[in-house]
């Protein structure tokens, strides 16, 4: 809410700020727009046209602005002191038994609190209304939004306008680029500046579009310069800058597309790391291969649906948080299964891998069908928190999402837990040692029994992670689990069953190799050429990357 | 309910029972001779069973209301529902189930192609008759299966055409992704043939294909990135289900908007809208001929009709269940279907589809009507903005009926498909 609040109020200074640079703009509205806001609310269709006409041939961006959201119907009218206020809303919430919006002016969207949508009545854009709006949004739009809040939206405006690259607008941009103080909006304007200049100037002027563009890395820019380095009737200092940038373009498209692809295959690596880790601890520790791994992440990712539910319905101002708490929810729903699933069943099948294989296996099919049965057949819907939505931009031409990014470090911190719980912890001690010779430590007064049990609750409830994570980059249905687990068991495989750094490697290669190829061979061949290369790699090293070695006959 | 006798409702009582117990596949127990057997053939399981169910409660819900007025021809609608569970052989199996065994009157059934290419010689071998709902590739004239869904001319062509007109953005660079199975590998050929006939030169379409369930986008997206600098770039996209969710994140999050590069989808529709967060997707474009937003006096009612019944039923969802073009598409085949047995007085399959040709039914996006000879429809073809709420903004609208082409004027000029003065497929004259 708070957050919400600033934004606005940076908003409403942005926008002072704006008008105050609008010499043109009116400070008050004229009778006939008043008049015409009344007349929106008219029950004549003739004169609702009528007043959209009115607003539009203002020309003023916050009416066309306005036009924008009665078209999105989200315009209202309420009655306040016995007089009719139009207002904008905003995002809806549920309080109590009621439905509140949060509000704002007509024209200077001024925030003006929150209010139960009771008392206000919408005002309809039918499609008359819808019809007559549009030709004066088209006309503007883009340049209204030149001047809007989000700085992203001023980004894409400013790359449409630098696309279209009509002479008319060099004025409006040059203007925006002077208020502009996001850095990628900025560089946006810049460049849209540079091919307006490029498509429409003089000589001169387009040789120091061309260089200034080549010095942006503007790859947008690449066909107009092309066409400007071939041009016979151009001077030879153009053609030779256009050349220049071209170069420099193309140079720089280069770096980002491997930092691109370093980046995918990081990705990609983390998530098949974080799928397999449970795995590894699971098959290669316990020597379990356990079937049901996919849908202990099915658990995970359900887990997180329903908090995000519960977010939703008890605490909605605080929405962004629900996934901070659904990580650790999500492991221990998953663990807690894995634990009944050890103690219940798993337990009296050790050294039997064939058994607990159908065993494992069965448990996935129950699974599934009762998550089937609880939440339906269709997939379901986890929203991603703002935080994870959308992408930083690193450098010119290279956006990285945000959520992979945090999946990154989500796998970077689950690894490091992992060792330190492993290798520097009473209970990784005895892990291990059960793990080397279950008679021995038992003999030494290791209780096998419970380390086995939080062993395999500990591997489940990294499965919960993995697909609590998942949410936020895949789909949420009943088969989830079966998407993944294949993945899950290559990787394990590829790396060595029973080492930890194997399947590290193993992961960080395959999602590496995977993305390194796909530019070239496209999605289908690239996962035909990476299981055939598993293969073959396999037959050479039927262990995987790490064997296990050691005395121990039955490894 | 008022000016029904009594027995009339303890009649469809026991029918709408009937109907029940068939939905859990049992064999249907009535058998007087006030009944006539009809089969739905959808997937209740397997991964189809997420779009094909509500196809299954669309049919029953028509025949629910066509019994409710009487039935047809005074008979009432007995339906048998089986479950192929989206396995491709299945279908066959329980195809040849129903018409030699059940001997239904008619199917209504089958989404995927391949499950379409599967019963069809079933269907032409023992004298059947299909209803086909879902927009397909085209390419196919059989005697004995209606198609109802749309033909490539009546939503992949217009949908290309939306964007590359002024009113759409005048785009110029044309992205083609789909899943890599039948439809999208034929409509992309279609929708290739379309564009290069349109003057958009080779360099300006891209083609790629991922695998079923594909969830990984980064390449593709940033391929895409890559492809639309320089403006004027759009995607025209055939990714079916599940992968669709992972790809529009990706789209969003790598910084690429609607504004500057739409994706037109051809397979993403309300029902499969359900279970998305939607709000990477807002602003992206859909084609297809009825959106559940069509604003008519008879959708209205299609669409309250619906929810009542899902509601009354018990179906997952209940009243927050929604139509869509597959399903507007099964309803009215159905109507189609009875209109045309009462239009031949009989039952018989070859009485009935000679009935139907030039049918017309007042269908809740407007009035349809069924082709003179090449056993599609026309339909009208609108292009719809996608909303935070799973539903979709029209923004373009046919003025009138389009007419179907089964076989596209693009990659097959020289064919037709005609069954009254021809045999089906047939080579047009120079």
């Amino acid at each position: 809410m708070i957050s919400r609040l600033a934004v606005l109020l940076s908003l409403v200074v942005w926008l002072a700020a704006g008008a105050a640079g609008h010499a043109a703009a009116a400070p008050a509205p004229s009778p006939e727009v008043t008049a015409a806001l009344t007349d929106l609310t008219d029950e004549d269709a003739e004169k609702r046209e009528a007043a959209v006409n009115v607003l539009g041939t203002t020309r003023d961006p916050k009416w066309i602005q306005f036009l924008g959201a009665l078209r999105d119907g989200s315009v209202y009218a309420r009655t306040r002191a016995g007089k009719l206020e139009l207002v904008v809303g905003g995002s809806k919430a549920t309080k109590g038994d009621q439905d509140v919006i949060d509000i704002a002016g007509a024209y200077e969207r001024e925030p003006l609190g929150t209010v139960p949508l009771s008392e206000l009545k919408e005002v309809p854009a039918d499609r008359r209304l819808r019809l007559a709006i549009k030709p004066f949004l088209d006309a503007d739009e883009t340049q209204a939004q030149l001047a809007d809040p989000d700085p992203n939206v001023r980004r894409g405006a400013a790359i449409k306008l630098g696309n279209q690259a009509a002479a008319g607008t060099a004025p409006v941009v040059e203007a925006a680029l002077k208020k502009e103080s996001d850095r990628w909006a900025h560089h946006a304007l810049a460049e849209a500046l540079a091919l307006i200049k490029l498509a429409n100037g003089t000589g001169d002027e387009r040789a120091d579009a061309a260089n200034t563009l080549g010095g942006l890395h503007s790859e947008s820019a690449v066909p107009a310069l092309q066409r400007l380095a071939a041009d016979g009737g151009a001077t030879p200092a153009e053609r030779a800058a256009a050349t220049y940038a071209i170069r420099r373009i193309e140079r720089w498209g280069l770096l980002t597309r491997t930092v691109e692809t370093l980046f995918q295959g990081a990705s990609l690596g983390s998530i098949l790391l974080l799928m397999a880790l449970g795995l590894a601890v699971v098959f290669g520790l316990m020597g379990v291969i356990n079937m049901a791994h996919g849908e202990l992440m099915a658990l995970g990712a359900y887990a997180t649906f329903v908090v995000q539910n519960w977010f939703r319905a008890t605490w909605p101002s605080y929405f962004d948080s629900y996934f901070l708490v659904a990580l650790p929810v999500s492991f221990l729903v998953a663990a807690a299964v894995g634990l009944v699933l050890e103690r219940g069943v798993i337990r009296f099948l050790y050294g039997r891998p064939l058994e607990t294989l159908l065993l494992t296996w069965g448990a996935s099919l129950i699974i599934q069908q009762g998550l089937r049965l609880w939440f339906g057949a269709a997939n379901v819907d986890v929203s991603s928190p703002s935080w994870l939505s959308g992408g930083a931009t690193v450098m010119v031409g290279l956006t990285l999402p945000y959520n992979r990014i945090f999946i990154i470090g989500l796998a970077t911190v689950a690894v490091a837990a992992m060792y330190w719980l492993l290798f520097r912890t009473n209970a990784g001690l005895r892990i291990r040692a059960v793990t080397q010779n279950r008679a021995m430590s038992s003999c030494l007064g290791v209780r096998a029994g419970v380390v086995d049990a939080t062993t395999f609750a500990f591997g489940a409830g990294l499965a919960g992670l993995a697909g609590c994570a998942l949410t936020q980059i895949g789909n949420v249905g009943p088969s989830l689990g079966q998407n993944y687990i294949v993945d899950s068991f290559m990787v394990v495989v590829t790396g060595g069953v029973g080492k930890l750094a194997g399947t590290i490697l193993a992961s960080a290669g395959l999602g590496g190799l995977t993305k390194g190829i796909e530019p070239a061979l496209g999605a289908v061949f690239g996962k035909v050429a990476i299981l055939i290369g598993v293969i073959l790699f396999l037959q050479r090293r039927p262990a995987g990357l790490f064997a296990t070695r050691g005395r121990n006959a039955e490894a | 309910m008022a000016q029904f006798s009594r027995r009339d409702f303890i009649k469809g009582g026991l029918l709408a029972s009937t109907a029940v117990g068939a939905g859990l596949s049992f064999p249907n127990v009535l058998r007087a001779q006030d009944t006539v057997k009809i089969g739905i053939l959808h997937s209740l399981s397997g991964t189809m069973a997420i779009s094909e169910v509500s196809l299954r409660d669309t049919v029953l819900m028509a025949v629910e209301e066509i019994n409710a007025k009487g039935g047809v021809m005074g008979k009432k609608i007995a339906p048998v529902v089986v479950d192929p569970a989206s396995n491709w052989d299945l279908f066959a199996e329980k195809a040849k189930q129903l018409l030699l065994q059940d001997k239904v009157a008619v199917v209504f059934g089958c989404w995927t192609s391949v499950s379409r290419k599967s019963v069809l010689p079933v269907f032409e071998n023992n004298n059947g008759l299909l209803f086909y709902p879902v927009q397909y590739e085209g390419e196919e004239c059989s005697k004995n299966v209606f198609y109802t869904g749309a033909t490539p001319n009546q939503q992949l062509i217009p949908g290309a055409e939306y964007l590359m007109s002024k009113e759409g953005g005048g785009f110029k660079k044309f992205y083609l992704l789909g899943t890599d199975y039948v439809f999208p590998r034929t409509a992309n050929k279609i929708l290739r043939a379309f564009l290069v006939a349109k003057g958009v030169p080779a360099d300006n379409i891209a083609e790629e294909y991922t695998p079923f369930n594909h969830q990984d986008y980064q390449t593709i997206v940033g391929k895409i990135k890559r492809f639309s600098s320089g403006g004027n770039a759009c995607v025209l996209s055939t990714i079916n289900g599940d992968s669709n969710v992972p790809f529009y994140k990706e789209f969003a999050n790598q910084g690429l908007r609607s504004e500057n590069a739409p994706i037109m989808a051809y397979s993403v529709a309300e029902d499969e809208l359900r279970g998305m967060d939607t709000s990477a997707l807002v602003g992206h474009l859909a084609a297809w001929n009825y959106f559940q937003s069509v604003e008519t006096a008879n959708n209205k009612k299609f669409v309250q009709a619906f929810k009542a019944y899902a509601k009354k039923a018990n179906l997952p969802g209940g009243d927050k269940r929604v139509t869509d073009d597959p399903m507007e598409a099964a309803y009215f085949g159905v109507y189609i279907w009875k209109q045309a047995v009462e239009k031949a007085k009989s039952f018989e399959v070859d009485a009935v589809r000679k009935a139907v040709y030039g049918q017309t039914f007042a269908a809740p996006s407007g009035t349809i009507k069924m082709h003179e000879y090449n056993h599609h429809t026309y339909r009208p073809v609108l292009i719809g903005e996608i909303l935070k709420d799973g539903q979709f903004k029209i923004i373009s609208r046919t003025k009138g009926l389009v007419e179907p082409e089964p076989w596209s004027k693009y990659t097959s000029p020289d064919k037709g498909c005609d069954w009254v003065k021809h045999q089906g497929t047939y080579q047009k004259k120079a």
